[in-house]
């Protein structure tokens, strides 16, 4: 088991419980399939820059918000 | 021409991408006005990817966004979300949304201006969507926005300009700074009476997407805007009680 790959824990990704493997956001990205997409990510109510998701480590009950473009007025 | 944080739009018309039929519907309006700047959001990405297929659309349409924080209702969710919109979007420009109350959909002013203080000194350059309130402006002015972006009446009741006093009176108090009359626009005689009244340009969404005939309405809107703004410049008559003849008097046979 890495860093990427700890044991499972319950989060919340966008609104929904989420019972996740992935040690940081990077990861889970990764484990959701969203890593290759236009996205933009918030841990805990806080902007998580692309380059920092590696670093952003997850903890159980932690509230995550990925975000797409979307028409808007 | 107005510049907006240096960006000179040839049309004085600002397009909302919300609430179309259908991508080429909205394409096809966007076209039809031939807009620069449109607006778009943020919202949760599904398992489809609609994200990445409207990012697709926008780019492919060659236009400018202005990202928003549509629907945050207090400073440090409108921030995040600033930030956010930032890095997907790629601009430094953000439409700031802060409402305070649900059924006007009034920006909460005062949240308007902290939010705005933080994203400036982020290095953000802010469009506030905010009421015409003069003691406000000039917080947000104070603040570091260099575009001010009022209602003119709230999003997608399609009144009109509610104030146009007010309007007018932040017209004339700011004369030096480009004005938005944003959201509440229903008719191309709105539009073109925001024109009229010294504003530099109209942000508009629901008038368009909400019509029968988007494409349509998109061409009116265009026109109307470049009528208003055509007007003001030609320096109008002022309005006045009694009758002046138009056709000469003088050499009138006496019959």
């Amino acid at each position: 088991m890495g860093d990427k790959r700890s044991s499972h824990m319950y989060l919340t990704v966008n609104g929904k419980a989420l019972d996740a493997h992935a040690g940081n956001l990077a990861a889970l990205l990764d484990e959701l399939d969203y890593a290759d997409r236009l996205v933009a990510t918030a841990l805990n109510g806080e902007f998580v820059p692309k380059d920092e998701r590696d670093a952003a480590m997850l903890s159980e009950g932690d509230k995550v918000e990925i975000l797409a473009p979307m028409k808007g007025g | 021409m107005t510049s907006f944080y240096g960006y000179e739009p040839k049309s004085r018309l600002f397009l909302g991408t919300a609430q179309y039929p259908s991508p080429k519907v909205l394409e096809d309006a966007v076209r039809a006005a031939e807009v620069d700047i449109v607006t778009v959001s943020l919202r949760r990405e599904g398992a489809d990817g609609a994200g990445q297929a409207f990012f697709d659309l926008i780019n492919h349409l060659g236009v400018r966004v202005l990202p928003n924080t549509a629907g945050c209702h207090g400073v440090k969710e409108a921030v995040t979300t600033a930030q956010m919109a930032r890095e997907v979007f790629r601009t430094p420009w953000i439409k700031l949304e802060v409402i305070g109350e649900n059924d006007t959909l009034c920006p909460d002013v005062v949240a308007l201006v902290e939010a705005a203080r933080i994203l400036i000194e982020d290095g953000f350059e802010v469009f506030p969507y905010c009421t015409e309130d003069l003691v406000i402006a000039e917080k947000l002015l104070a603040a570091g926005c260099n575009v001010l972006m009022p209602w003119g009446a709230p999003i997608g009741t399609a009144r009109g300009l509610n104030n146009e006093y007010g309007l007018r009176s932040l017209r004339g108090h700011f004369p030096d700074v480009p004005l938005v009359v944003d959201a509440g626009i229903g008719l191309p005689s709105h539009a073109a009476r925001a024109m009229e009244l010294g504003y530099d340009a109209v942000l508009l969404n629901s008038a368009v997407a909400g019509a029968g005939d988007p494409s349509k309405m998109a061409k009116a809107m265009a026109l109307a805007v470049e009528a208003g703004s055509l007007g003001r410049e030609a320096d109008p008559l002022d309005p006045r009680d009694m009758a002046v003849p138009s056709t000469p008097v003088f050499g009138k046979a006496m019959l």
